[in-house]
Order: structure tokens, then C-alpha cells, then sequence
């Protein structure tokens, strides 16, 4: 058989830092960096006789993650130890949530090729972070020596753990693209991936199409790119395509994405797998949420980008546009927020994207650093629906408003820049230009359209192009004809 | 009577009066400690210099006129399983051996800002696991009523130097009946405060849901004052309860007249000494004599307590002690091939047999396949021991049981035989497992051996334990016999 004749089924333990100023259960920093076993405390370094005290705020991010992603929020919840000896782990038992996870049962829905599909989110829990190992070679065993910095020890996590409902690789890369997007957009996690705060598990076994029943899985652990994920599930999937197809059975076991060659190795097999020992932690008190902490968390919750898509396409955007708004919370936050005070949302979508994105794209200025606010851009448009300015001049002033932060209104006034519609004014104007122009007005006359360009074209001159364009054309035809 | 031998109280009516300066409390202290301390063995680190330090701080203050607290300028000591800056602090352990914390337990901290002179860390069974101090990594401690029988444990130092005059008071951690079964064996006050009433912040864990530190003392009155130095909300501690704590010292009242006293007979059953029980049925009378109504009562499972206790206290200490693997502080093993047989070699050697005993049942109980039958088991026994005290105290103000089976054993006389030595704590433990206040106080005397009562109260009842206590002291004179210790060493 070949890779095509088989299914694949996944599934998909997210673990993401949560945004917190400080630790889950200390008030170090949970600054990413900084000069090793800077960020440390008795607490956090696992002294004797510590204890561990629970961040509110942890709790707080983990509810909204947990309404975000459509779980139930558990009104009891507890944390457990897990035991396992490892030397970036100061306790050597990792403070978790075992049995009692504060949300579970929820879904988020994922588009492929045009379909939607609801992928359904297990469950998702509160912990702690682990420290890290520095090596003087390759790995631990292979080291001289190896260091311990615990300034990530302690640093709140997530662990969102998906329903095996994956069956391809572009699902995966959709499910964990609006995950992040999600956890993003909440601000439960700032997701950066480049610095670990993202991390993957992948969970997959294949089978014959058509099959209903599960086969064996391999759990790939640590993954941080989608690009990683994508490349470990093609070569696991083939990997175990070719044990099938030659009559073998896939091993249950744990395995590890070597990025440089590309391949997964085995971590440890079923029969290998620890046995982690978990039983509540004696040292916390088990969490109880009321209803009133969920409500009051659901206020603070933004409109998911699924959401604001389709309501940006409600206004009459494309969905080509939607996505594009809502791709940065920031932009959308943007969009929102300028129309309020002006409605045409088409008009102000096309400048939203166009100019004012291109002139922070090249400035390489930040949708929040903007000087530009959105109010501003509000009061822009609405100078051009006036036909105080024209658009034309309205790009010029935009660039202006950029570097000086002034308001339109401003720039307006000060450069002189105001639309002229006034008649008696244009009206001069226009006889001069007529007069000297004979032979166009003769050639207008005589039957050739293009005259008639021409002619505004030196109106729009003379008034260094603040002629209001309508205004020219219905007094030039009246002065034609 | 000699300074040493004075309450707490007393000294500091001294101190106040000027009878005495701090300096001089603290020399005469040090001068009983050169005396005695050669055949009691109670302390692990002596720290006289700053001890002298401090109470020259304090007489600083007194010579400025200003008012002192009622512990200020008095010495004392801290079991070593505390954490004291700057201190060295072993748990009588290899492992910590050479560990000095940089921060203080939250009752060190609220003791030295009343002014407590702290002249060292003492004794205790490793990491806070035994029933005789004789699982000291270092030296056993000396019962100073007989110096060839054991402290009692884990708290044996702590006992020991209070019952030999070597401090006024010192404090105890209490997880199996680990401060009251040796104040029994020693003849002294020991209070197991209510889960939650006393921070555990910088005490070094052995089973987190039992651990409870408490004041150890020569009389009644001295216990409450320590007590309200101590107790009290901590946010460093999750588990610590917000309560509103009353002043101990107003519970002290010679009166008894119509509280309900219940004896619950399953604590008066097999394996308790004759001369115990007739000192208790003793104890019984005295206080029916001062009002007091006693009645039997019935807790159906207490006999589940030990073998409960037994799984739940090692699961948690299975966890707890796992971070003492090498890697950050304490002994660590050499010459190791990699970091497996670091982790392995380190915990080899660091660890006495008990602890490691106890890290095995405790690993196997919650082992995958064994999880449901014995720690989840316990658990729900646990709630029914509860239930025992709950239904008992609806009846009765307090229960009323002997604190130990026995008086003081013989040094060595149950070393090879753990589960005997388990069975010193039968009447304590069921109190730790339902997280509810417990004192023992001397009763009487078995062949010159004291013998300690046991009241047990509800949830944050101990000003009613004192009051009970307070009565029976001060209607009896066994807190005022003291052994009797030469400077000559006999060990």
C-alpha cells in the first residue's frame, strides 16, 4: 500500500507560557532571558521548607483560554503532583492538574479546503514550567558537564490537549494556527514561538481508509514550528506506513523530532513509560470558581477573530478583507475603533489595508505605535466624503499626519490644501485657462472628448490640484457648451 | 530554684523587673547547657555568639525603657527542621548536613521579631521520621529522666533541652504525634496547634497534609504565650487558614466545673502500659474531682489510623524528599558516571534506613496498579477518622486519652523492630490525620518515668485545651518535679 492508502489520525497536547507578569506560584519575574538563575527564588529553586502560593492571574488566563475554546470551566479543580527525577526540575515532581483540570469538553472549529470542521479540545490544564539544560556536549549523557538555569522554572503554563480528531496534516497546521491565533487574540499567551512559548506534542498512528478502528500511536514530543510539525508527520507517517506495510506492528512509544536530520527517534517505549506517581498536592488548597469569577472573566473576553470575520463581512468586506483585518488584533482593534466615527466600512477597509498599512510597513512601525490613531484616519475620511480634500491629496496628507502626528484638519489649514469649489472662484479660473486655450476649446467644439481632459488637467494646475474635480467638470461643460 | 528551671513567664517578670539582663539569662543558659548538655545530646548547632548578640540587642531596649514582649530576651530553640538564615539547618540528616538556608520559616521570623533569643537548632529523628530520635543521623538524645531511655520523637531534642533546662521553651513539628508523644516521655507541655493554624513556610516537609508546628514548654501558661507568638494567617502558606486568633493566655482559667470530658475507650486498649493507664485512670479522677463531666465514647476507627497513617504520611514524603537528589544544595555522592547514579549514590548515602523505608512504601503506594487500593484507600479512611472526631466533638468539649502507650523506652530497645516503634504513635496520629488540636501534659510517673496526657479538641479549640490543661496543672505538682542531671558524663 502506499502512504496515500492510509488515514491518519491526530491528536495534540498544546503547552503555552501563560502572559503573566510573574510565576505561577512565586512573584519572580517571568521575563524570558536575562543572565542565568537571575529570575530565581527559594520558591521557584525548590529550597527545603518552601510552598508553593498560586497565582490569581494564572487562573484568571487559564478561564479565558478556557471560554475562548469553548470548555466547560470546572467550579472544582485541583493540582496534583507529578513525580519524575530530572535535573531541571528543582522538586523533582512538577506541581500539575491530574484528574480535576480547570476546562475541559471544549472545541474550536478549523477550515480546509473551504470545509469547517469542529475539533474537540479534551481538555486543558495549569502548570508549571520546567528549567533548562545547558551541556558542554551534544546531550546530557554525552556531557562532561551540564548546567541548570531556573529562571523558566516556575513559568505558568497551559496544557491544551486536543480530541484525536485530526485526519491530515493540513488540519493539524489549521487546528494549531487558530489555536495560536486564539490564545493570541485572548491575550493568554504573547505565542512566541521563536522563544519556546509554544510548544507541540503530536499524537499520531495511521490506518487502512476506510478503518474505523485506532492503530498504534507514537507520541512525538517538543515541537516548536509548524514547519517541524509538518515535516515530523510526514516522515512519521510514512515511517509507519512502512511497518504496516511489511507486516509489522507499530510500537507504542514516545519519540523525539531530530530537526537537522529530519527524522523521529525513539524517546522510550509503553512498557518504559514513567510512572509519574500523581496524587493531589498537599501544599495547595483544591481551587473552587464560582460563577461570578467566570462571568466576570467572559466581560474581559475579546470577539474572536472567527467571529469578527464574519461580522466584518456582515459590513459588505470581502472575505479576502476580513481575513486580512483580523489576521492582527491589533489592526482589527484598529478598524473597530475608526468606525465608530466613520461608517463607510469599505472606504475605510481599503485604507486601513492600503495606505495606512503601507506606510507603517515602511516605517516599520507597529499597528499599536502607530502615531496615526484611528480617530484620525476617521476624521480624514470623513474630510474627503466632504470633499473638503480630494483623495489624491488626501495620501499626501496622510503621510504628513504620519510624521507629524498632527490631525488632517490641521495639515489642511496649514498647507493650504483645501478643496476649492466655491463657483465664483473656479469660475475666474476656468475663463483664464478657456482663453488660454484656444484651440483646445475650438477642438472640444469641433467634437474630440479628449479636449475636455485636457482643459481640467490645467485647471487642476492652476490650482495646484485643490480644484474640487466634480465642481470643474459641470462648470467647464456649462462654460462649453 | 534555679533560673534555668524558671517558666518562661517568670523570666520575663524577671527581665521587666530588671532582676536579670538578657545577657546575664542568656550566660546562665550557656553555663546549663556546658553542664548538661554532654549526657542530653539535645542540640545539633549551638549559635551562643549570636545568641549573646541578640541579647544585647535587647537589653538595649529595656535599658531605653521600653516596653519588652513576653518572649523577648528569653532563650530558646528551634528544632533543626526550621529554616534560620545564615543557620545551618540538617533536618539530623547527611543529606543537609552542611545546608544553610538563606531565608527564615515564618515562625522563626514572628519569634525573633518578639525578641526570642534563639541559641540553636536541636535534635530531631531524620527529617522528622521516627518515634525516638535515635534515627538522628549524628547521636541519639538522652531522656534526661534516664539518660539510657530515648527522648521519644521526632521532636526528641526539642523536649529534651525544655526538660533539662537548656532553653525555656522551644518549638516542635508534630506529623505523627511527633512533639506530643516526647513531651509525654519527657515531662513536658506539647501543643499540636489545628492544621492551618501555624504557618509551615521554611519548615522542611515530611508529609505536608500532617506537618504542624507547635510550642513545646514547662508549663501550660507558657505554652499559650508561644502559641500567640506563632499562630496566625501566613500568605506564604496555601494551606494556613485565615482565623481569627484569639490571646491564648485568656483561656487560662482554674475552672473545669460541667465541660464534658469524653474518654474514647478504643484509646485505652491493647498495648497500653498498666502503669500509664492507672496514671490516666488517675488523671480521670482529679478532673471529675474538679467538675469536670467524663463520660466513654466510642471512635470505631481508630485501630485504621496507624496502617492509614503509615501509607498517606510516606506518599507524601515519598514526593517531598525528591528533591534531594544532589543537584542544588546538600550532600551530593562523587565520582559519579553519569546523572542516574549521581541521583541514586547521593540518595544512597544521604539517607538513613527509615527515611528510606518510608520512601519506599510511600513510593508503592502510589504506584500505577497500587494507587486505588492504598493511598486512595487511605484517603477515604482518613475521612472516616474524621468523622469519629467530628461526631465525638459534638458530644464533648474534649476527648481525653493517655499520649503514649508506654513511658520512655529503653535507647536501642526498638531499633530493629519499626513496626513496635510505629505503635508509640497509636494514640497521636488519628489527630494529625483530622488536622485537629491535640496537648499533652505530665500527668504522673511510671517507675520515675513521666507519663503525658493527651486532650484532643476540635478545629481551632486550642484556648479550650488550655483551659483543661491549665486546670489539671494547677491542681496537680508533676510540672514541678524535675529530673535530676549532673555535669558528670555518664554516657
Amino acid at each position: 500500500m502506499s502512504v496515500n492508502d492510509y488515514e491518519m489520525v491526530c491528536g495534540v497536547e498544546v503547552h503555552a507560557e501563560l502572559a503573566t507578569k510573574t510565576k505561577i506560584f512565586c512573584s519572580c519575574t517571568t521575563e524570558f532571558g536575562g543572565e542565568q538563575n537571575t529570575h530565581v527564588c527559594p520558591v521557584c529553586s525548590g529550597l527545603p521548607g518552601v510552598l508553593p502560593v498560586l497565582n490569581r492571574e494564572v487562573v484568571n488566563l487559564a478561564i479565558k483560554a478556557g471560554l475562548a475554546l469553548n470548555c466547560e470551566i470546572a467550579d472544582y479543580s485541583k493540582f496534583d503532583r507529578k513525580n519524575y527525577y530530572y535535573p531541571d526540575l528543582p522538586k523533582n515532581y512538577q506541581t500539575s492538574q491530574f484528574d480535576l483540570p480547570i476546562c475541559k469538553a471544549g472545541w474550536l472549529e478549523i477550515m480546509v479546503d473551504e470545509e469547517k470542521k469542529r475539533i474537540g479540545i479534551t481538555r486543558a490544564h495549569m502548570e508549571e514550567d520546567a528549567g533548562k539544560l545547558v551541556h558542554s556536549g551534544e546531550t546530557i549523557t554525552s556531557s562532561m558537564e551540564s548546567f541548570v538555569d531556573y529562571n523558566r522554572t516556575g513559568v505558568p503554563l497551559l496544557e491544551i490537549v486536543s480530541e484525536p480528531d485530526m485526519r491530515s496534516i493540513p488540519e493539524v497546521i489549521a487546528y494549531l494556527e487558530q489555536l495560536v491565533e486564539i490564545l493570541e487574540y485572548t491575550e493568554v499567551s504573547d505565542c512566541k514561538l521563536e522563544q519556546g512559548s509554544v510548544r507541540f506534542d503530536v499524537n499520531v498512528s495511521i490506518r487502512p481508509k476506510g478503518s474505523s478502528e485506532f492503530g498504534i500511536r507514537s507520541e512525538i514530543k517538543n515541537l516548536n514550528s509548524y514547519s517541524s510539525v509538518r515535516r515530523c508527520l510526514e516522515y512519521e507517517i510514512e515511517r509507519q506506513a512502512k511497518i504496516l506495510d511489511e507486516g509489522e506492528r507499530v510500537i507504542q512509544e514516545t519519540r523525539t523530532w531530530d530537526e537537522g536530520k529530519g527524522i523521529t527517534l525513539s524517546l522510550r517505549s509503553k512498557e518504559e513509560a514513567h510512572d509519574y506517581r500523581y496524587f493531589p498536592e498537599p501544599d495547595l488548597v483544591p481551587l473552587v470558581i464560582d460563577r461570578e469569577w467566570v462571568e466576570r472573566i467572559s466581560q474581559t473576553l475579546p470577539e474572536l477573530p472567527v467571529a469578527r470575520r464574519a461580522r466584518f463581512q456582515s459590513l459588505g468586506l470581502s472575505e479576502y478583507d476580513a481575513k486580512v483585518l483580523t489576521d492582527s488584533k491589533d489592526l482589527a482593534d484598529f478598524f473597530d475603533q475608526a468606525l465608530i466615527e466613520y461608517k463607510d466600512a469599505k472606504v475605510l477597509a481599503n485604507w486601513v489595508m492600503g495606505d495606512f498599512s503601507r506606510i507603517l510597513n515602511a516605517q516599520q512601525c507597529a499597528v499599536g505605535d502607530s502615531p496615526i490613531t484611528p480617530l484620525q484616519l476617521a476624521e480624514l475620511l470623513k474630510l474627503i466624503e466632504k470633499g473638503t480634500i480630494s483623495g489624491k491629496i488626501a495620501k499626501s496628507v496622510i503621510e504628513d499626519m504620519y510624521t507629524t502626528g498632527k490631525d488632517a484638519g490641521t495639515i489642511i489649514k496649514e498647507k493650504g490644501l483645501a478643496q476649492i469649489s466655491d463657483e465664483g472662484a473656479l469660475s475666474g479660473i476656468i475663463d483664464g485657462v478657456l482663453a488660454a486655450n484656444p484651440q483646445s476649446v475650438e477642438d472640444y467644439r469641433a467634437g474630440k472628448e479628449r479636449a475636455l481632459g485636457f482643459l481640467v488637467g490645467q485647471i487642476m494646475k492652476a490650482t495646484k490640484g485643490q480644484a474640487n474635480p466634480g465642481k470643474v467638470n459641470q462648470l467647464l461643460k456649462g462654460k462649453l457648451s | 530554684m534555679d533560673i534555668t528551671a524558671r517558666s518562661a513567664a517568670e523570666l520575663h517578670t524577671m527581665l521587666e523587673s530588671k532582676a536579670i539582663s538578657a545577657t546575664e539569662l542568656v550566660r546562665e543558659f550557656i553555663d546549663r547547657i556546658n553542664k548538661v548538655e554532654g549526657n542530653v545530646k539535645a542540640f545539633v548547632t549551638l549559635t551562643e555568639e549570636s545568641a549573646l548578640e541578640q541579647a544585647a540587642k535587647q537589653d538595649e531596649k529595656i535599658a531605653r525603657g521600653e516596653k519588652i514582649g513576653p518572649l523577648a530576651g528569653i532563650p530558646m530553640a528551634f528544632k533543626d527542621n526550621m529554616c534560620l538564615t545564615g543557620i545551618r539547618t540538617t533536618c539530623s540528616s547527611k543529606m543537609l548536613e552542611n545546608f544553610i538556608p538563606p531565608y527564615d520559616a515564618t515562625v522563626v521570623e514572628r519569634l525573633l521579631d518578639a525578641g526570642a533569643i534563639s541559641l540553636g537548632k536541636l535534635n530531631m529523628d531524620e527529617f522528622a521520621m521516627g518515634s525516638s530520635t535515635e534515627n538522628s543521623a549524628f547521636f541519639p538524645t538522652h531522656n534526661p529522666w534516664d539518660l539510657s531511655c530515648v527522648t521519644g520523637g521526632s521532636s526528641g531534642g526539642s523536649v529534651a533541652s525544655v526538660a533539662a533546662d537548656e532553653v525555656a521553651y522551644s518549638l516542635g513539628s508534630d506529623t505523627g504525634g511527633s512533639i506530643r508523644q516526647p513531651a509525654a516521655f519527657c515531662g513536658v507541655v506539647g501543643m499540636k496547634p489545628t492544621y492551618g493554624a501555624v504557618s509551615r513556610y521554611g519548615l522542611i516537609a515530611f508529609a505536608s497534609s500532617l506537618d504542624q508546628i507547635g510550642p513545646v514548654t514547662k508549663t501550660v501558661r507558657d505554652n499559650a504565650l508561644v502559641l500567640n507568638a506563632i499562630a496566625g494567617h501566613d500568605t506564604k502558606d496555601s494551606t494556613s487558614v485565615p482565623f481569627e486568633k484569639p490571646d491564648y493566655t485568656e483561656f487560662l482559667v482554674n475552672d473545669i466545673k460541667g465541660l464534658k470530658i469524653g474518654i474514647p475507650w478504643e484509646y485505652f486498649g491493647e498495648g497500653i502500659d498498666q502503669g500509664v493507664a492507672r496514671v490516666i485512670q488517675e488523671a480521670i479522677e482529679t478532673l471529675k474531682g474538679l467538675g469536670a463531666e467524663v463520660t466513654e465514647c466510642s471512635m470505631p476507627h481508630t485501630e485504621y489510623a496507624m496502617p492509614t497513617y503509615y501509607l498517606i504520611a510516606p506518599a507524601e514524603c515519598s514526593s517531598n524528599l525528591a528533591r534531594f537528589d544532589g543537584v542544588r544544595y546538600g550532600h551530593r555522592s562523587q565520582n559519579n558516571e553519569d546523572i542516574i547514579s549521581m541521583f541514586r549514590k547521593t540518595r544512597a548515602e544521604g539517607f538513613g534506613s527509615e527515611v528510606k523505608r518510608r520512601i519506599m512504601l510511600g513510593t508503592y503506594a502510589l504506584s500505577s496498579g497500587y494507587y486505588d487500593a492504598y493511598y486512595l484507600k487511605a484517603q477515604k479512611v482518613r475521612t472516616l477518622i474524621k468523622q469519629d472526631f467530628d461526631n465525638a466533638l459534638e458530644k464533648f468539649d474534649v476527648l481525653l486519652s493517655p499520649t503514649a502507650p508506654t513511658p520512655a523506652f529503653k535507647l536501642g530497645e526498638k531499633l530493629t523492630d519499626p513496626l513496635s516503634m510505629y505503635m508509640s504513635d497509636i494514640c497521636t496520629s488519628p489527630l494529625n490525620l483530622a488536622g485537629l488540636p491535640g496537648i499533652s501534659v505530665p500527668a504522673g510517673f511510671v517507675n520515675g518515668l513521666p507519663v503525658g496526657l493527651q486532650l484532643m479538641g476540635k478545629a481551632f479549640s486550642e484556648g479550650m485545651l488550655y483551659r483543661v490543661a491549665y486546670t489539671f496543672e494547677q491542681n496537680t505538682d508533676f510540672h514541678k518535679v524535675k529530673p535530676e542531671l549532673t555535669a558528670e558524663v555518664v554516657l
